[in-house]
């Protein structure tokens, strides 16, 4: 019984992926077939049946993602150690332990009182620009649903928009702002704002999307327009996703508002820039230690609260 | 009305007070936020400059924007580096993680160990990546050698948190099946363990491999390699249209890192 087996090419094409817009001949590469067809393991056993198995792929993607990292490696790695040796680089290492350490050994409690307040400058930073970031959201979020908005230009538009938006991270909104605004707490929460509306945006077009609008076409059909349709059918059944997903980005930014003093934000990104030029590592670790313990402080409330709202 | 529907919707629940005092909190909470911002009224240099800056961010420094070579005033050279500087810190760290994930994991090593080790998750996620990045430009010399090793370390955090929750969702059927057929331990992780593991460990560094991108584009302001550096350089003597040529870098970089990394997802997931 040595009959031929079918193609297991042939059955994995009808597979139910969508489709991503490749080439055909990438997206033949992608899906593996050259491999496939070229290969195919056959078994027979022991009562005569033949089985196949389709070739491993684990060789050919391994293959390709080591080409990538040789690649990389030599471009950073390679390039360093061309320059300099390794023995130099072996001497250097014990650089960072040794301000760890001081960090750990040398904790300067004194310098707590100079840290509150730009503590709670940072908190209140990523407070105000969480607050102003989720308010905007709201309305692009309607205006990027897909579902609400029927003209899908318009949808479109503001997914690229917003895509965009998302693209920077909340230090070089800051950076660029600084020369706007000057230097002070007002552009980090400038930016904050705006990177949290961009994700909050995302994410709430993306729930609004999913929901079912038979509430909201009931309303429009007693005359309502849009906006006031929305208000009445569709807020209510976000709004426990809105305050979530807040909760959730004034995490995020409370950690991003810390390291905002480094271009010029305000906050307690300021003196860790100074105390990190000056050496003054005792400082650094208490910085760091109140951070720490704030952060968690405030991870620990928000989840809680946001376990309470779904 | 039919009364049966209105004494309905009068027994609804009252949630009047609930969200009164929320509200009240939300309000009096951003209120107080309020007192951070000291307004200094509008600065006229500040309308001048944003209106400069927006008008290069429409014609940014081509020369810089098109030409390849390996210096620092080649904005795509600078995109492959910082894509190369994430790709392997996301490496470093997804390694590193494995360990610090199985030590934390709360059914592989019990309550105490774990806890431990969740405490040092918590402190590596704190920890301000460019803190770590000042620290690494002291062991290597400013470079981007120093930002793979950033991202690296800083991702540990992150990602064995994850690790964490997928290793603790492990399906011990397979275990027991596999001990039936009589496995020994070896290969009951290599056939029981690790293809349970593997997918989903991929797919929590590529998440983080996407963050990691973001972070790669800022790290050249504590010398830590990549395109921040320019950015931030041409930003503090006002040449905008060179700023404006890493900005759009930027933009390719990370929206390129994140269609890439979605393929590969999605393409993970279907199998």
């Amino acid at each position: 019984m040595n009959k031929k087996p079918p193609r297991p090419a042939k059955a994995k094409s009808t597979r139910s992926v969508p489709r991503r817009k490749l080439g055909p001949f990438l997206r033949m590469v992608w899906d593996h077939k050259i491999v496939q067809k070229v290969e195919t393991r056959t078994l027979t056993l022991a009562d005569g049946t033949a089985s196949t198995r389709p070739f491993s792929f684990q060789l050919v993607n391994f293959t390709a993602l080591f080409l990538v990292f040789a690649v990389f490696w030599d471009m950073i790695v390679g390039a360093y150690f061309r320059k300099t040796s390794l023995w130099l680089f072996f001497r250097r290492v014990p650089n960072f332990f040794n301000i760890l350490e001081k960090m750990v050994t040398t904790l300067d409690f004194a310098y707590l009182g100079n840290i509150i307040d730009p503590l709670i400058d940072t908190v209140q930073m990523a407070i105000l620009g969480t607050a102003i970031g989720a308010l905007f959201s709201l309305p692009v979020a309607f205006l990027a649903s897909q579902n609400i908005v029927k003209n899908k230009a318009v949808s479109g538009f503001f997914k690229v928009f917003l895509s965009l938006v998302r693209t920077f991270p909340t230090l070089v909104y800051a950076a660029v702002l600084a020369f706007v605004f000057g230097y002070g707490t007002l552009v980090g929460v400038i930016a904050t704002s705006i990177f949290t509306f961009g994700i909050m945006t995302k994410m709430l077009y993306e729930v609004i999307e999913t929901l079912d609008l038979g509430g909201f076409v009931a309303i429009e059909a007693t005359g309502a327009n849009k906006v006031k349709a929305f208000v009445a059918a569709i807020l209510p059944q976000i709004m426990g996703s809105f305050l979530s997903f807040s909760l959730y980005n004034f995490e995020i930014n409370i950690r991003a508002s810390a390291i905002l003093g480094y271009v010029g934000a305000g906050g307690i990104g300021i003196l860790l820039d100074e105390n990190m030029s000056w050496r003054e590592y005792g400082r650094i670790g208490v910085i760091m230690l109140t951070l720490f313990v704030v952060v968690i402080l405030i991870e620990n409330v928000s989840r809680y609260l946001r376990r309470r709202l779904s | 009305m039919h009364p049966d529907i209105l004494k309905a919707y009068q027994s609804r629940p009252n949630h009047t007070i609930r969200n009164l005092i929320l509200a009240v909190v939300f309000i009096v909470v951003i209120g107080w936020s309020f007192e951070t911002i000291v307004y200094s009224g509008i600065n006229p240099n500040g309308v001048i400059i944003a209106k400069n800056i927006l008008n290069a961010m429409v014609h940014p420094n081509l020369d810089w924007l098109l030409n390849f070579n390996r210096s620092g005033t080649s904005i795509p050279w600078l995109m492959i580096e910082t894509i190369a500087i994430a790709f392997l810190g996301t490496l470093l760290g997804a390694i590193l993680a494995i360990p610090m994930a199985f030590l934390s994991a709360r059914n592989i090593t019990g309550k105490v160990v774990s806890g431990g080790g969740n405490t040092l998750i918590s402190i590596i996620r704190t920890f301000p990546y460019f803190i770590l990045g000042l620290m690494f430009v002291r062991v290597t010399g400013p470079g981007p050698l120093a930002g793979v090793l950033t991202i690296g370390i800083s991702s540990i955090g992150m990602i064995s948190k994850l690790y964490v929750e997928i290793i603790e969702d492990i399906d011990k059927g397979i275990l027991l099946a596999l001990d039936a057929t009589g496995a020994t331990t070896f290969q009951k992780i290599r056939y029981g363990i690790i293809p349970q593991l593997t997918a989903s460990f991929v797919s929590a560094a590529i998440y983080r491999f996407d963050i990691n991108v973001r972070n790669a584009t800022v790290l050249g302001l504590v010398g830590a390699g990549g395109i921040g550096f320019t950015l931030i350089a041409a930003l503090a003597v006002y040449r905008w249209n060179d700023a404006a040529a890493a900005l759009w870098g930027i933009v390719v970089v990370v929206l390129l890192t994140e269609a890439i990394s979605n393929a590969i997802r999605s393409k993970l997931v279907s199998g």
